[in-house]
């Protein structure tokens, strides 16, 4: 049963084959005997999946036949969930039990998918390793020696060894699409304003973005159109219809524009890499697209104009987290500035603290100009390369990530070399755009991940051409060893 | 030497919305601590803002009634600092691009002469919590209520020459808030508070001296006071040889004087930056032209019009528009009454000494202005004099009666008008005082005026006051010189 996809399961439950309890208590099963080696989970809610796996059976046998009632899916530990610990994978939040659930665990819920649990992430989203969690790393089902990348790591862990069939995640420089194309999976981060923020804990609000990571195209097209809507709650939630990503899978890709853009395979790309996103190339020609080089130019000013925008906002966002009304407090502050510094020095990891102070750095009266001005005029120009870009081609293609998965340990000591592994997913959280990840081949038994990218509001676009790609390869279908 | 003062004002209102400028919680007053406070107002984790559109309409009405331009596009910007009532670790306000641009107000001094404040700014920000530091044994509480309730910072330019002046126009923005009804000026509960930037300069120096920034400080009175005492502090301090440092201090009003806060070297550096989980707000002309249909009457188009249509003299009209309840009120008594002179009269005399021995703000006012419209009816009717009026206008004031036709009623104080019963009376008074008549005919006509008077008071005495005065006038004469 753990081998199902999302669409597979909607298809044997409708078909009676087996009940939401049966399927739910299989993957419980399933976790509780695969995740002591993996730690992709923070915290399981077997009671409450149990309780909304037999509500999601009441409810088919009451006539309801929505595509994910019953589905089981796990939530990546910083959308709210109420009266469930969520943690951020941080000390600082370690007791904190949200009072309310995040839009996208209501609509999720809504929709009947069963929560398993809480997935563990990198700190506050922070990292492309999952190596800054107080929960400990989390390792790779393709190399347990391997990170999964990050921050949505548990997610992509516990998918990938088919813990569950799907998660959520969220994407702030890569982190969906990154860990996606680390693990085998198809990871989609929508276009900024397409999910709700509300109840997804801030890293930087600008760049943050909830989205599916799972198998198949197709399963993420079943969670996002669920995810997906306005939610009046989040001022920057676009008031826009939601497209059937699930109707847009099947267009021919006859005529499809592809843009190859050269800045994305320079140096520092993995030759290997290189190979299998020209082979992934060949098979969408097959099917019917045509290809040509673009210019991206200011690509290359992506990296510090995000590690200046993105640490700038999470600067101010954390700063709520200061041991007075939740979450972790010193013991026996003295005073007021005595309570400020131990609880935030005590309950932070070294990776939030460096971004904190970047981003505090960047927003000083005498630098914002140099620093957090420069980094959005940046910004603007990486919008205007894509906007520019679209005009001559429907999608862009390029590598996910410059290296397949390295090993745990290997860049924490180097946050530069960790920073760079965002190179190619960056800019799409820069200018807003959607981008997807798709397994694309292997290297030395490690996953290689495609990624796609789209004009503003065409995920059904992404979708479509993984999901064509996925129909004329079965590299998505391999399954890692001993899980 | 002589010195200059220059004042500079910065007005915080709080906004008269139903609910915050950031969350759906009620803004109500007074409520049981952390009552009104949502998910958003505590700050919880993955919680957003979104803005109350109805604390943008009440801040482009102020804008409009000051002559402001209207920001196209409204930035909010984050001001972050550490505070236990700050729930956020930032306060959401604007830097860059405030929604009320340049504009003035005009303000009446004592002496009767106007003179136009500049108005530098005016933007949207919310309110902090706050800090309890009683009854916790050695802890601090906190009350997040108050967070997040829209204050609109009216930030004045260094126009204002001395506490007086200060005082008048922080009173003429009390005013037009009122007017405009988006705040209710209440200050005791801290509607509206004021910050103070003070500064001396040698009578005639262009350059401004450094200045003083005193904080919080909430009633007309206390304003005067702490300008005035840090206007002397500050005098005296460069005339003993020392020097004025900017910083801000905090007006004691127990012991009358200012203490310092905190120096510009400690002051923080608060890394305002656009607020990325709002969106600019975008003001379009035609939500402008909507806004500005809606404005009521403002105060000076009021003073204006009292002269023009109901023929008031300036210094009344000034005095009757000062606030929209007293223009109101003034204005039912006159359609009443249709006697505007008398209207004002009585208004901003036995009526406002009437409240002010009982410190009543007018919409409390004990006697109505229908009441008194239908008293002042009486007076023009000849059903009462003007000095039986008074004794009515007490009677309701008290309670006594539901009208003044019931109290005129019910105690009997109907004028006389038939004359024949006043000549009897007349009659009855000049058999009592023969002498005085024998020495008034004998008088010349200069004494006889003298006089007069007296058979007057007698008649109306004698007549309970009730005799219509002009008729006792009319036919004493008659009867005297005949």
């Amino acid at each position: 049963m753990h081998r199902l996809t999302l669409a597979q399961i909607a298809r044997g439950l409708a078909a009676k084959d087996f009940s939401a309890v049966e399927l739910s208590e299989a993957l419980l099963a399933r976790i509780g005997q695969f995740d002591p080696q993996l730690n992709s989970f923070i915290t399981v809610t077997a009671d409450q999946a149990r309780a909304q796996a037999q509500a999601a059976d009441a409810r088919r046998a009451a006539g309801e036949n929505g595509a994910l009632l019953g589905a089981p899916i796990a939530h990546k530990d910083l959308f709210c969930t109420q009266g469930v610990r969520t943690s951020c994978a941080s000390k600082i939040l370690d007791n904190f039990v949200s009072p309310y659930d995040a839009t996208v665990v209501e609509k999720l819920a809504a929709a009947g998918c069963v929560s398993l649990g809480k997935l563990n992430m990198d700190e506050f989203a922070m990292g492309s390793a999952n190596e800054s969690s107080h929960y400990g790393p989390v390792r790779n089902p393709w190399n347990t020696e391997c990170v999964p990348g990050g921050s949505s790591g548990g997610s992509a862990a516990a998918v990938a060894a088919r813990l569950i069939p799907a998660a959520t995640g969220s994407d702030t420089g890569g982190s969906i699409r990154q860990p996606a194309a680390l693990t085998n999976l198809t990871g989609i981060k929508p276009t900024y304003g397409r999910v709700s923020r509300w109840g997804m804990i801030a890293y930087a609000s600008s760049l943050d973005q909830g989205g599916p990571l799972a198998r198949t195209a197709e399963d993420c097209a079943l969670l996002l159109g669920a995810m997906a809507g306005f939610d009046p709650k989040d001022s920057t939630c676009v008031d826009q219809p939601v497209d059937d990503y699930l109707a847009a899978l099947n267009r021919p890709l006859n005529g499809l524009r592809i843009g190859l853009p050269r800045e994305y395979f320079g140096a520092g790309l993995d030759p290997r890499l290189s190979d299998a996103v020209m082979a992934c190339v060949e098979v969408l020609k097959k099917l019917g697209a045509t290809v040509r080089e673009i210019g991206l130019p200011n690509m290359q000013h992506a990296i510090p104009a995000y590690y200046v925008i993105a640490p700038a906002e999470a600067s101010s966002n954390l700063s709520r987290f200061d041991g007075v009304r939740f979450g972790y407090r010193c013991e026996s502050p003295v005073n007021l500035e005595d309570l400020y510094k131990r609880s935030r020095g005590e309950g932070f990891g070294a990776e939030v603290k460096r971004r904190i102070m970047v981003g505090t750095y960047a927003l000083s009266a005498g630098y914002y100009d140099a620093y957090y001005l420069k980094a959005q005029k940046i910004r603007r120009l990486i919008r205007s390369d894509f906007i520019g870009a679209f005009q001559e081609v429907d999608v862009i293609l390029g590598p996910t990530t410059p290296n397949p998965a390295w090993k745990l340990g290997e860049k924490s000591s180097d946050p530069i070399a960790a920073y760079l592994e965002d190179i190619y997913t960056i800019t799409a959280n820069l200018a807003g755009i959607p981008g997807l990840s798709m397994p694309a081949g292997f290297v030395d038994g490690l996953p290689v991940g495609v990624q796609l990218l789209a004009p503003y509001f065409q995920e059904g676009r992404l979708l479509n051409v993984a999901h064509q790609y996925q129909q004329a390869t079965d590299w998505h279908q391999r399954a890692p060893e001993g899980f | 030497m002589q010195w200059e003062t220059v004042i500079g004002l910065e007005i915080h209102a709080q906004l008269a919305t139903r609910s915050k400028i950031f969350s759906g919680s009620a803004t109500t007053f007074g409520a049981e601590p952390n009552t009104q406070a949502s998910l958003i107002d505590l700050g919880m984790p993955g919680t957003l803002p979104v803005l109350n559109e109805e604390a943008v309409r009440m801040a482009v009405k102020f804008g409009l009634a000051i002559e402001a331009e209207i920001g196209h596009t409204n930035v909010f910007a984050r001001k972050n600092y550490f505070y236990p009532d700050l729930p956020k670790g930032y306060q959401t306000s604007q830097m860059d691009k405030p929604i009320v641009g340049k504009g003035f107000l005009d303000i009446t001094l004592e002496d009767g002469t106007v003179k136009r404040i500049g108005i530098t700014r005016a933007h949207l920000e919310e309110d902090a919590g706050k800090s309890l530091h009683e009854d916790f044994h050695g802890m601090s509480g906190i009350d997040l209520n108050r967070a997040g309730t829209p204050l609109l910072e009216i930030v004045s330019e260094p126009d204002i020459r001395s506490a007086k002046e200060a005082v008048a126009y922080v009173k003429a923005i009390h005013a037009l808030v009122r007017y405009l009804g988006i705040c209710d000026g209440n200050m005791a509960e801290g509607s509206l508070r004021c910050d103070c930037n003070v500064s001396v300069r040698p009578k005639g120096q262009e350059a401004f001296g450094t200045r003083a920034e005193i904080k919080n400080v909430n009633s007309f009175r206390f304003i005067e006071r702490a300008i005035n005492h840090e206007v002397q502090r500050q005098i005296e301090l460069i005339e003993d040889g020392g020097k004025v440092v900017q910083e801000t201090r905090l007006y004691d009003p127990n012991k009358d004087e200012t203490r310092s806060m905190r120096s510009k070297e400690e002051a923080n550096d608060y890394r305002y930056f656009p607020c990325p989980d709002l969106l600019p707000v975008v003001i379009e002309p035609g939500f402008l032209d909507e806004v500005r249909a809606g404005l009521p009457e403002l105060p000076g188009e009021k003073r204006a019009r009292f002269e023009r249509e109901h023929g008031l003299s300036a210094y009344d009209a000034n005095v009757l528009s000062a606030s929209r309840e007293l223009a109101d009120y003034f204005e039912q008594v006159q359609q009443v009454c249709g006697d505007a002179k008398l209207a004002a009269n009585w208004v901003m005399g036995e009526l406002s000494s009437l409240l002010n021995k009982d410190n009543l703000e007018i919409d409390r006012s004990p006697v109505s202005a229908a009441q008194l419209g239908g008293m002042i009816l009486r007076i023009k009717d000849n059903t009462i004099s003007g000095k039986i009026a008074k004794m009515v206008f007490e009677a309701l004031a008290a309670g006594e009666g539901a009208s003044a036709d019931a109290v005129i009623e019910a105690k009997g104080l109907k004028q006389v008008t038939d004359s024949g019963a006043i000549e009897a009376v007349l009659d009855e008074v000049l058999a009592a005082n023969a002498a005085q008549v024998e020495q008034y005919r004998a008088s010349d006509e200069a004494k006889r005026a003298k006089m007069f008077g007296f058979f007057v008071g007698q008649a109306m005495k004698a007549s309970k006051g009730k005799a219509n005065p002009g008729q006792v006038n009319e036919l004493l004469k008659k009867k005297l010189e005949g």
